[in-house]
């Protein structure tokens, strides 16, 4: 039986936002809507008018319907007139959209959840799903008791490595010399599926080339992981009929980020494991709506329907629909506007539904910045951290139960989102509030008689929603993209195209990734020796805003969780509060003792922001294509706190 | 030294296009998809047949007997939900003796156990001419087991439990996993426990509330639910339920919000939904409370 020693503390628990509120005198008070929305509008056009349209940032809402970024970005590019709009998509799986496109050119995972229930092999690669995305577990189990075959790689032992036939338990941040050495033994056992290669994919010589120095030994050298179980991972998903390679921020949540997922793609096509039913690549998305944000357009880089903004006909196609004109230029992301912010190009921030303050790795740094604005709005439910910087807070209704829309989820299925109970108070729909925002600034003809009207001007200009009306998502329960036309169901899979005998059917190859080992940044020394790791845990979310609205029986708080073997070593005892710090500054947490942890491993979580910040530990070393930063690999100490006199 | 066995690749064979079965429901000819149950059958031509074990997303059980018909040249009745159409049989569900077997079950069960929150059995009862109350005021019961609430997400009302094993293949391997719940005790004493008959804060139990989902009685349910109903508040004509998508995790799990007055009483999962197929984790059963925190 699980030892579950609960104590009392409890997490913060928010309040809704009910009414605006504006800054005056460095405190918010209470306003009314007409009055917040002025300032908030004349703040945007003041900052624009003084330092040109790029210094307006928005940070959209990853958690929000897929019409409500499509209205967020839309108010970026053509009320504001700059692409610096993004989303909580960079602190996750921007990297896995990142390497996706630039090996199939498209971004979403390539298989379905159907598929993982009928696949021969199952690779759970730095995902905790059992933990962080239950119900799609469901699938990999039903998958499991068909016969399929599960190996998780993970530092930790896992709950969902418990399912496995065998777990990989690698260090932090090996995870290309694992897939590199995995690479090699395919090519060198000749179990590499050379037709496939030689007619669907290019860069093979370099990337035969860069792992060919990731022999066994010296991978189980690099990884921790034993030679026979690397060898035997990769027979398992060469000599597999068919194979799904699953990961989530394992994989994500590091410096070079985009490299690891490439280097996972790498072993796709080196096996032929992609495009077909049941072979294929699952990212999982962290938040409701990740994937629906950027499909949306509310990233620098992509207009709706993730078509790139550097193409001149894909411009122009918008700028008719929209009557405007869009900077042939990406903007800046997440990362590069909070950077931007304390160079001082970037002056006004528009956040909706994000609560970067606490969510930022390194966040005293970030909150630092986002007091450097000029002008800050922030739109949200709850009276965030961030909220309580802002010159201007405008109250949203919850856009999962008290709106209309669509949301995307993991598997590219669009689906309906109803508005069940009313906002609180003055709370309004987001929508409203950005459409009287662009009248404030300019664009009194935004009228959206509701969600469906904003769903079919998206449709309208984006090939890969066309076919997704209302009515269609309804009846289906939901669609997957691309669904170009209203009369047909395109398969579950992606890059079916690859398999075609026809070269120009089969169309551009897909390049493998040269990408080379590069180990994570904090580096464990003297003083900081311990590796520690940060993820999810079953009943919390992310900073816990939302989840500590319910009494889960489960919630213990926030610990340190440390191996048996390095609490033996530091000689402290479960539930006693020690000190941990980074190179960055340090928090108090009571330890908890974790047998599925090695020595060396400590792993906590962003639950509890309010009692532990354990993002006042994690390194803002950022990915350089993706903009993540490295969650994944803090080096810290632990001590036992100064005895007070 | 231990040698580590090589993996044989075998594939998992997927499922073949299923052909159509032809037999005769009540002297009209059906055709179904061949492994369809007789149940299955009657629900595309309309017909209905009372059931409380059976599980739209679970293997049939068997335990109640409530669905029981007749198949010409069979010995015994034979449950509709799990007993497979077959080319030429002949089925009837509205002789005699199917509707003889259906009375007792329903005067069995309702006189030994609180069925005053399962749905339509009132109607069955009147139906079939049960009469409970025939075994007299001493008959055994558990519709006197005190309702264990020790959490506060929701509560096991033992009173109300018909035995049907329902919860506990959902949480065991047909769904969730978790093994949290079995079955314990002998004969009338039976009873779904946890390991040790422990609060289920001291147990395996995850909170996902899938066993909530496919019971029958209302033996499990929601505090919300629970604690409304002993206030004599809980009104499920003045309630309202949208379909949404949950907002914790990008798989997309759609969630069935039961609202009364305003407020989210209660949450459950379309059975039919490809996402979910009725399953849910404890943050999307129970972690709505965080919108209506609204003073």
């Amino acid at each position: 039986m699980r030892d579950r020693k609960r104590n009392d503390r409890k997490p913060k628990q928010y309040p809704r936002l009910t009414h605006p509120m504006v800054r005056d005198n460095g405190e918010l008070r209470r306003a009314t809507w007409e009055e917040a929305l002025d300032r908030a509008a004349a703040g945007f056009a003041r900052t624009t008018q003084e330092y040109g349209a790029d210094a307006f940032g928005m940070f959209s809402c990853a958690r929000s319907t897929n019409e409500m970024n499509y209205v967020a970005q839309k108010f970026t590019r053509v009320v504001m007139g700059t692409n610096n709009v993004d989303s909580c998509n960079r602190t996750c799986h921007a990297p896995s959209v990142a390497g996706l496109s630039a090996a199939f050119g498209s971004g979403g995972g390539t298989s379905s959840y159907q598929e993982v229930e009928e696949t021969d092999l199952i690779i759970m690669w730095g995902s905790n799903a059992r933990f962080a995305h239950p119900i799609f577990f469901q699938h990999v189990l039903k998958g499991i008791h068909n016969g399929a075959r599960m190996y998780a790689v993970d530092p930790r032992r896992t709950s969902t490595a418990e399912w496995a036939d065998r777990w990989l338990g690698l260090n932090v941040g090996t995870d290309i010399p694992l897939a590199h050495a995995v690479g090699r033994e395919i090519i060198h056992a000749g179990l590499a599926n050379t037709a496939f290669i030689e007619r669907a994919t290019s860069g093979y010589e370099e990337y035969a080339a860069e792992v060919e120095p990731w022999t066994l030994s010296v991978a189980e050298q690099v990884t921790g992981v034993p030679a026979d179980a690397i060898r035997e991972l990769a027979h398992a998903y060469a000599t597999a009929e068919r194979a799904q390679m699953c990961w989530t921020l394992g994989i994500t949540e590091h410096h070079n980020a985009t490299d690891n997922v490439r280097a996972l793609i790498n072993l796709s096509l080196l096996t032929g494991h992609v495009g077909r039913y049941g072979s294929g690549l699952q990212p999982l998305r962290g938040q409701n709506n990740v994937q629906g944000g950027g499909d949306m357009g509310a990233i620098p880089n992509r207009l709706p329907g993730f078509q790139d903004i550097l193409e001149p006909e894909i411009r122009t196609k918008f700028e008719a629909a929209w009557n405007t004109v869009i900077q042939p230029r990406y903007g800046m992301n997440l990362t590069e506007m909070l950077d931007g912010i304390e160079r001082g190009v970037l002056r006004s921030v528009y956040c909706i539904g994000e609560n970067p303050a606490q969510s930022e790795a390194d966040c005293e740094h970030t909150i630092k910045r986002l007091e450097m604005l000029d002008h800050l709005v922030v739109q949200d439910i709850f009276l965030t951290k961030t909220a309580e910087l802002a010159d201007v807070v405008l109250p949203a209704s919850a856009s999962w139960c008290e709106t209309e829309g669509t949301a995307t989820n993991s598997e590219r299925r669009v689906q309906r989102v109803r508005k069940a109970i009313s906002p609180p108070g003055e709370a309004r729909d987001d929508i409203a509030i950005l459409c009287d925002l662009a009248a404030r600034l300019g664009h009194d003809d935004w009228k959206y008689a509701d969600s469906e009207e904003v769903w079919n001007e998206l449709r309208a200009v984006s090939p890969d929603h066309y076919g997704m009306t209302y009515a269609r998502l309804e009846e289906h329960q939901g669609i997957q993209w691309p669904c170009p036309s209203e009369d047909r169901i395109e398969p579950t899979y992606l890059h079916g195209r690859l398999w075609e005998k026809d070269p120009a059917r089969r169309g551009m190859p897909a390049p493998f990734g040269p990408v080379k080992h590069s180990p994570p940044v904090d580096l464990l020394d003297e003083r900081f020796p311990i590796r520690m790791t940060t993820g999810r845990r079953l009943d919390s979310y992310n900073t816990g805003v939302q989840s500590s609205g319910f009494a889960s029986p489960m919630r213990r708080g926030e610990y340190i969780e440390l191996s048996p073997e390095d609490a033996a070593t530091y000689g402290v005892e479960a539930g006693e509060e020690v000190r941990i710090s980074s190179r960055r500054g340090d928090v108090t947490a009571p330890v908890w003792i974790d047998p599925g942890l090695r020595p060396g491993l400590a792993f906590m979580t962003m639950h509890f922001p309010d009692e532990v910040d354990t993002n006042q530990l994690t390194i803002e070393a950022t990915c350089p294509i993706a903009g993540t930063a490295e969650y994944k690999a803090t080096a810290v100490r632990i001590d036992k706190p100064a005895v007070s006199v | 030294m231990t040698t580590v066995p090589k993996p044989v690749p075998v594939p998992v064979q997927l499922g073949l296009p299923r052909r159509l079965v032809e037999f005769a429901l009540d002297d009209e000819p059906v055709r179904v998809p061949e492994g369809s149950t007789i149940l299955d059958a009657c629900e595309a031509v309309g017909k209905d047949i009372p059931t409380l074990c059976y599980g739209d997303t679970l293997t049939p059980k068997n335990a109640c007997r409530v669905c029981v018909v007749e198949v010409e040249g069979a010995r015994t009745l034979a449950p509709a939900c799990s007993r497979k159409a077959e080319p030429g049989m002949t089925v009837r569900t509205d002789t005699e003796r199917a509707r003889h077997s259906r009375k007792i079950v329903l005067e069995l069960l309702a006189s030994s156990v609180d069925l005053s929150t399962t749905p339509h059995v009132a109607g069955w009862i009147r139906e079939y001419g049960a009469e409970p109350d025939r075994f007299g005021p001493d008959a055994a019961t558990v519709a006197d087991r005190a309702p264990k609430v020790d959490n506060d997400l929701y509560v096991r009302d033992y009173g109300k439990c018909i035995m049907c094993y329902k919860c506990v293949d959902a949480c065991g391997d047909q769904w969730q996993n978790t093994f949290a719940i079995a079955v314990a005790g002998r004969g009338f004493d039976n009873t779904i426990s946890v390991e040790h008959d422990a609060p289920l804060t001291d147990s395996a139990c995850v909170y996902c509330g899938n066993c909530i989902e496919v019971c029958p009685t209302g033996a499990l349910s929601f505090k919300t639910e629970f604690d409304m109903r002993e206030a004599g508040t809980w009104d499920e004509d003045a309630q309202t339920e949208a379909t949404t998508i949950c907002a914790y995790c990008g798989v997309g799990c759609n969630l069935t919000l039961h609202v009364q007055d305003n407020e989210i009483v209660k949450v459950t999962s379309p059975h039919d939904n490809p996402v979910t197929h009725g399953n849910l984790c404890i943050k999307g059963r129970f972690g709505f409370q965080h919108v209506q925190n609204r003073d």
